[in-house]
């Protein structure tokens, strides 16, 4: 006997899992990144040295810092699918993958609210 | 009874062709750029830190070794740039004919080579490197 009733035990356990999902979200977030990635680095490209001027000049442009946004939140996204892709294909220990995973996660979670917060700080205005 | 035959992983009896290495090349340039990600929030939050910061992070990434780094996390994007647009032709199902498949395997690790110098000799100054 079990708690569980035979229903909620196979519930999402179907061969499918929501790969189907993942895997889309996967691939718009790759079309999003081909656009945005060409944009920062280009950008980076027309900056000439870099100073800190020419860069919150750049950055501080409502268009720029949207993209910028973008860039952040959908890198991390992506990089949170692909990442566990990776991690189910070699971490086979059910307890250890699970560890791994929320481990990345989270560690990319923080580093998207961190990047995002800069930008909107940039676009703002950094209180000098 | 006779033990029946088990089936093998498949990279035990797979031949090896360089379109194996294209494809472990954007599983690790993946996760380079995973990390690489950290490197462009702690940039991020240089610049929303003020000149100061902003400076002591070029200087901290203008060091050898974060240079090193860099150009690997350079060389990352443009591979996994060009093999991921590879990868999305494959997925809409155009390109599996084998030659294609060859041939368009050999264009995207020569267009990633010259993206990557290209990008190197153009942003070396706006990474610190010139700091
Ligand atoms: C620049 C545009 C990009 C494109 C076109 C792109 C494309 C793709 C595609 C199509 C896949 C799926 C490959 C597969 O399932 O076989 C993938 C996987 C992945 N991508 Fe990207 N990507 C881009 C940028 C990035 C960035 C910026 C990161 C990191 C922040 C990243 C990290 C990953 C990781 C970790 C995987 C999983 C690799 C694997 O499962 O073997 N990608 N990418």
């Amino acid at each position: 006997m079990s708690l569980r009733s035979p229903l909620g035990r196979v519930l999402g356990l179907g061969s499918a899992r929501g790969g189907s999902s993942h895997w889309y979200a996967q691939r718009v977030t790759a079309v999003a990144l081909v656009l945005l990635g060409i944009w920062f680095v280009g950008s980076l490209a027309t900056l000439d040295g870099g100073s800190y001027e020419q860069v919150t000049g750049w950055l501080g442009s409502p268009l720029n810092s949207a993209l910028a946004l973008l860039l952040v939140v959908v890198a991390a996204y992506h990089a949170g699918l692909g990442l566990q892709v990776v991690v189910e294909d070699y971490v086979s220990d059910n307890g250890t993958r699970a560890a791994v995973l929320v481990a990345v996660k989270f560690a990319l979670v923080v580093a998207a609210v961190v990047g995002a917060l800069a930008v909107l700080r940039i676009a703002f205005g950094v209180a000098a | 009874m006779a033990q029946r035959e088990r089936p093998l992983s498949p990279f035990l009896h797979y031949r090896w062709q360089y379109t194996n290495t294209l494809s472990i090349l954007h599983r690790i340039t993946g996760v380079l750029l995973s990390l690489g990600f950290f490197i462009l929030v702690y940039w991020l939050a240089a610049v929303a830190g003020g000149p100061e910061r902003y400076a002591e992070a070029r200087s901290c990434l203008g060091s050898p070794l974060l240079q090193l780094v860099m150009f690997g996390a350079a060389f990352a994007f443009c591979y996994h740039l060009c093999n991921g647009i590879r990868h999305l032709f494959f997925d809409m199902g155009y390109g599996f004919e084998l030659k294609t498949a060859r041939a368009s395997g050999w264009y995207t690790a020569g267009a990633a080579v010259v993206l990557a110098l290209v990008v190197w000799i153009v942003l070396r100054g706006s990474l610190g490197g010139g700091a």
